[in-house]
């Protein structure tokens, strides 16, 4: 502890990528794309009872530019597609995306003409929560992978 | 039939239309009037004005696809569901539509209610209302091709659900 014996009390020196991401991943503000009963669940896993502000993602933003996780909660149809792919897009980075329940995730039970047989054809995913519906505690769940995720970004520049 | 309302409409219909009703049936209560296509909006004006029975309501409006079901002759067929609140009495009528001509009177200057319920109808079988204002898809994407609840049309559509040519941004 060199440096900060010299420093005091009230400072701490850390790493910026271990800072940064502490601060991301446990203020997350999601934007909860809601289109069928996946997003009942997903309701009551931010109210009192399962509480989602206990992982810091209790603020919901509806509008894409305030978000930084999508929440897609439901059957996405064929008309529904390009809307969502719209609010995506309108999302700053960093943004993260999760396919809640088997219908985002691959369109579930609904085989047909109408529904996209999974949102990862057209936007990126990075947590996928399995259950018709997802229980609270599963969607929680999907939460904490995703932490976990964001703890090993990094804020520098990679070489690629 | 133990069903005086019921029996009091079809009465009537009979006496004034000889012509054009093709079919009655009834199954529990139900009454179910198969009538000729020419004669729909006569008929349901007669059924909607008349004193007595006063079938004011047009609770629903389905398209049916007959395709490949033994002794139907026309492919599609419209039926209407009616209810009057004055006799608490219910009444189906029933009009084919051929696959050679797909069109219809709207009951839309009757009912404006069928509005929607007509455009449902021509967005997923393709059958035409004639003389409703703004015959458009409304559930499906406006330049979506097909109509897909007709049964010759595969459940798992023609590729339309992994189209993803989305303009960005
Ligand atoms: S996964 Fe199940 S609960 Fe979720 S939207 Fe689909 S059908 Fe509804």
């Amino acid at each position: 502890m060199g440096l900060e014996s010299r420093l005091g009390d009230n400072i701490l020196t850390t790493v910026a990528d271990k800072f940064i991401n502490w601060g991301r991943k446990n203020s997350l503000w999601p934007l909860t794309f809601g289109t069928a009963c996946c997003g009942i669940e997903l309701m009551s896993s931010i109210a009192s009872r399962y509480d989602i502000s206990r992982f810091g993602a209790e603020v919901i933003r509806f509008s894409p530019r305030q978000a930084d996780l999508l929440v897609v909660a439901g059957r996405i149809v064929i008309k529904m597609g390009p809307v969502l792919k719209k609010i995506y897009d309108q999302m700053l980075e960093p943004k993260w995306v999760m396919a809640l329940g088997a219908c985002a995730t691959s369109g579930g039970v609904f085989d047909t003409y109408g529904v996209i047989q999974g949102i990862d054809q057209f936007i990126p995913v990075d947590v996928y929560v399995p259950g018709c519906p997802p229980r609270p505690e599963d969607i929680l769940n999907g939460l904490l992978k995703l932490q976990k995720k964001i703890e090993r970004d990094t804020v520098l520049p990679q070489e690629r | 039939m133990d069903y005086p309302e019921g029996n009091q409409a079809l009465a009537k219909l009979r006496a004034t239309f000889p012509d054009s009703i093709i079919e009655v049936k009834e199954f529990r209560r139900d009454i179910t009037v198969t009538i000729k296509k020419e004669a729909l909006l006569s008929i349901m004006q007669f059924l909607r004005d008349d004193e007595e029975l006063r079938f004011n309501y047009l609770a629903s409006i389905s398209g049916v696809d007959y395709l490949k079901i033994e002794g139907v002759e026309n492919r599609f067929a419209v039926v209407y569901h009616l209810y009057s609140f004055k006799n608490n009495c219910r009444l189906a009528i029933k009009t084919f539509v051929t696959e050679g001509s797909l069109d219809i009177d709207s009951v839309y200057p009757l009912w404006k209610t069928a509005d929607w319920q007509e455009r449902e109808i021509y967005d997923l079988f393709g059958i035409i209302f004639k003389g409703h204002p703004a015959l458009k898809r409304v559930f499906l994407p406006e330049d979506y091709e097909g109509h897909p609840l007709r049964k010759d049309y595969s459940l798992e559509g023609r590729g339309e659900r992994s189209r993803f040519d989305y303009e960005e941004g």
